[in-house]
């Protein structure tokens, strides 16, 4: 007791003694020294000490919960950040040091020594080290799975389109990538007039079938085979296949519509444009700069072929041109939406290949008047000249089809040109039908249309990115795509090592 | 002699008994053990009484007692403070009192010459204390806390207080009281001395979870170890010191 006395007085608070070991400590709400609580209270009781992990032998990685697996080096940092993971009950005390305690490689144990802080009987921090053992239980993950299993499809997603331009396969193809739709495919195989996709479940087909019901105007039809089943346990194993068909409609194609039709869309003109093809298809009548847009069920009410196609285009030079004005222009009650961004215009024109030679201009209207001037060069169908097999074009009016429709204007330049940027594609070796003047203009299209670019991810090419762009060859007005719009591709150096990860990385740019 | 004791189970043995240098209260348990260890080691000198307060159990806390008088609360039935009447020894004055704080246990602390009470107790119930018990009565806090009854622990011979005391307070009660005070705690640190053990001039008794460190300090702050031959060679070292000089 004395002792005590001399102790409170040298310090001026008051001291007692521990209530298990007669240790003078200061009062604090257990009354004990921390030995002595220690002894008593365990803040890490509700952490386990034995934890089981899971590690694909075939591919050498650890499995984090919910669904990743993960490549880990034995004592990495990585491995530390999954093992602490597993770990439930720590979030009660506060994590200060981890660290491994080194095991027998082989072992299949991984020993992590734990440093824990904890509140204990209303406000003591109490200091803790602990070794938690984790035991490595052997799991093969879902990719070696797939893989061991040969990649055996039971759905699959057969895509087509029955039509000669083949741009809107193009465009399906960078979609697809752009929203990673293709993440669960086994296999994607290119297959006449389309694409086949392979799937491992049902589900995944149909999230496949869903994805392109979004972006594109499709039917589909279902069904399915029956490969075995047992009779005892009551289940069946089929395959499944969805057929999906794409509108033969494709932009740039010129189409006549059927007569009911042009009065379900706003009374528009029969002869029309393919402008553009999203979920619907976007008609513009070249002759009034009206549009009309046509959903999917709509086209399979009244289905129709195109009159031409970009393959029959022609070029055409401008002699002269003459812009309607508002006043002149014919507007009706029952008419559709009207363009606000074309400009109707009068020209003249006469063919490229007769320039000189021919000096009767053919007459023509188009809705193209913003963009074009006389001397300009035009892609046009020549509807005169064409043996168009249309039951609905043969119905109408001879006077009523125009000569000529002017598609687009042309950049004769660019023909011989480099393009600086390029797309990526499904398949390892590129083209996914084998048709390179449709792909080219499908390019083009994408270098003139700022809004079809926004589906689109475009890449840097590396080895055209660099050349300078010399301003004499290069039409200033000519549409051309700029470099913020562009990505940088992953770039792999070409290590040995990583040769099986190439086409894994692919997918993993954006 | 401090002796460890427990009652149906609860530690808090300051609640279910009250001890004075004049005679024992118990509370009427389920079973006798208790009552048996206070017989045991109090039957020799003084009378130990089993009774109920007010119909409760909790006498420590119910009353006040010293060897001059005992004061109980007005809820205290007749029959009961007869009872009181009829088995404590006749010097025993028994008072019942009109207060609103009426766990007088817990609010009032003495021994037989002092007393500590709630700064917020009645005046009259002040008179009373200071004439049925004969104490000086000091209105005071032990730790900050105003149920001094329930932290504070006191005899003759010293006093046990809680651990949080500081030593200016423990100074000041301590020359208020006249006798030494101790920091200190019960029942496996427990701060609620009072409660958890009673104590009178010879003997203690307190919970059994109390450890053997906290039954020395009891031991020795009460003095109840002066009858060992040691504590008698110490106090006596001085003259006999002086007469083999």
């Amino acid at each position: 007791m004395q002792h005590i006395k001399e102790e409170e007085v040298e310090h001026g608070v008051a001291r007692i003694l521990c209530c298990k070991c007669a240790v003078v400590i200061e009062p604090n709400p257990a009354n004990m020294c921390v030995p002595c609580l220690r002894t008593v209270v365990d803040i890490t009781e509700d952490i386990p000490k034995q934890v089981t992990m899971y590690f694909c032998k075939a591919c050498e990685r650890y499995f984090q919960p919910p669904t990743e697996w993960v490549h880990c080096a034995l004592e990495s940092r990585e491995l530390l950040a999954v093992c602490l993971k597993k770990l439930k009950g720590l979030n009660k005390v506060k994590l200060i040091d981890a660290g491994f305690v080194w095991t027998e490689p082989h072992s299949r144990r991984i020993k992590v020594k734990l440093t824990v802080h904890g509140e204990v009987l209303g406000g003591i921090t109490l200091q803790q080290v602990f070794i938690v053992e984790y035991t490595v239980a052997n799991q093969m993950c879902d990719d070696c799975h797939r893989n061991e299993a040969q990649d055996f499809w039971h759905a699959l997603v057969q895509v087509r389109q029955k039509a000669e331009n083949k741009k809107t396969i193009h465009y399906l193809e960078q979609l697809i990538l752009k929203h990673k739709a293709h993440e669960n495919t086994l296999g994607i195989k290119p297959n006449g007039e389309g694409l086949d996709f392979y799937y491992h479940t049902e589900a995944q087909a149909r999230k496949m079938v869903d994805f392109l019901g979004s972006v594109l105007p499709i039917r589909q039809q279902h069904s399915k085979r029956l490969i075995s089943q047992d009779i005892h346990s009551n289940t069946y194993n089929y395959k499944f296949s969805y057929s999906v068909e794409i509108v033969p409609l494709s932009k740039d194609s010129l189409v006549c519509l059927p007569k009911n039709l042009t009065h379900q869309l706003g009374s528009i003109s029969p002869i029309v444009l393919v402008q553009r093809v999203t979920n619907a298809v976007h008609f513009i009548d070249p002759t009034s700069a009206q549009i009309a847009e046509m959903n999917s069920l709509t086209y399979w009410r009244y289905p129709f072929k195109s009159i031409c196609d970009p393959k029959q285009l022609t070029e055409y030079i401008i002699m002269e041109m003459e812009i309607v004005l508002a006043k002149d222009r014919k507007f009706f009650p029952g008419q559709g939406a009207v363009s606000s961004k074309h400009v109707l215009a009068d020209v003249w024109l006469v063919k490229a290949s007769e320039l000189g030679i021919n000096e009767d201009t053919i007459h023509s209207r188009t809705h193209l008047g913003h963009v074009l001037k006389p001397g300009d060069s035009v892609l046009a169908y020549c509807l005169a000249d064409s043996n168009a097999n249309d039951a609905n074009l043969d119905k109408l009016n001879e006077d009523k089809i125009p000569d000529i429709v002017i598609v687009k204007k042309h950049y004769p330049d660019r023909a011989g040109r480099r393009r600086r940027w390029k797309l990526k594609h499904l398949t390892e070796d590129g083209m996914l039908v084998d048709n390179n003047k449709d792909y080219d203009e499908f390019l083009d299209d994408l270098e003139e249309d700022p809004t079809m670019r926004q589906n689109v991810n475009i890449f840097k090419d590396p080895n055209n990115i660099n050349i300078p762009v010399d301003a004499d060859e290069v039409d200033p007005h000519a549409p051309h795509i700029t470099l913020e719009e562009m990505l940088d591709d992953l770039q792999i150096d070409d290590d040995p090592m990583d040769d099986g990860e190439g086409d894994e990385m692919d997918g993993g740019e954006s | 002699m401090a002796v460890r004791v427990e009652f149906e189970n609860n530690n808090e043995i300051g609640v279910f008994a009250k001890l004075t240098n004049a005679y024992a209260l118990v509370a009427i348990g389920g079973s006798e053990n208790f009552y048996s260890v206070f017989e045991a080691e109090l039957a020799d000198t003084i009378p130990v009484i089993h009774t109920s307060i007010a119909g409760c159990r909790i006498i420590g806390r119910m009353c006040v007692a010293n060897k001059n008088g005992i004061l109980v609360p007005n809820t205290t039935t007749d029959e009961e403070l007869q009872h009181l009447r009829n088995s404590l020894p006749d010097s025993v004055k028994v008072q019942r009192v009109e207060e609103r704080l009426s766990a007088l246990g817990n609010v009032i602390v003495c021994n037989d010459y002092v007393a500590l009470v709630h700064p917020d107790l009645d005046k009259e119930t002040e008179e009373i204390l200071s004439d049925v018990l004969q104490v000086e009565v000091f209105r005071q806090t032990v730790a900050s806390n105003v149920l001094v009854g329930s932290y504070c622990a006191l005899s003759n011979r010293g006093g046990l207080v809680h651990p949080r005391t500081s030593i200016q307070d423990q100074d000041e009660l301590s020359s208020l009281l006249q006798v030494p005070l101790v920091a200190g705690t019960i029942n496996r640190g427990s701060e609620v001395i009072g409660g958890g053990m009673v104590v009178n001039d010879w003997s203690a008794f307190c919970g059994l979870t109390t450890t053997s460190t906290e039954i020395s300090v009891v031991e020795s702050v009460f003095k109840l170890n002066d009858a060992t031959p040691a504590a008698i060679t110490n106090e006596m070292r001085a003259s006999l010191i002086e007469s083999l000089s």
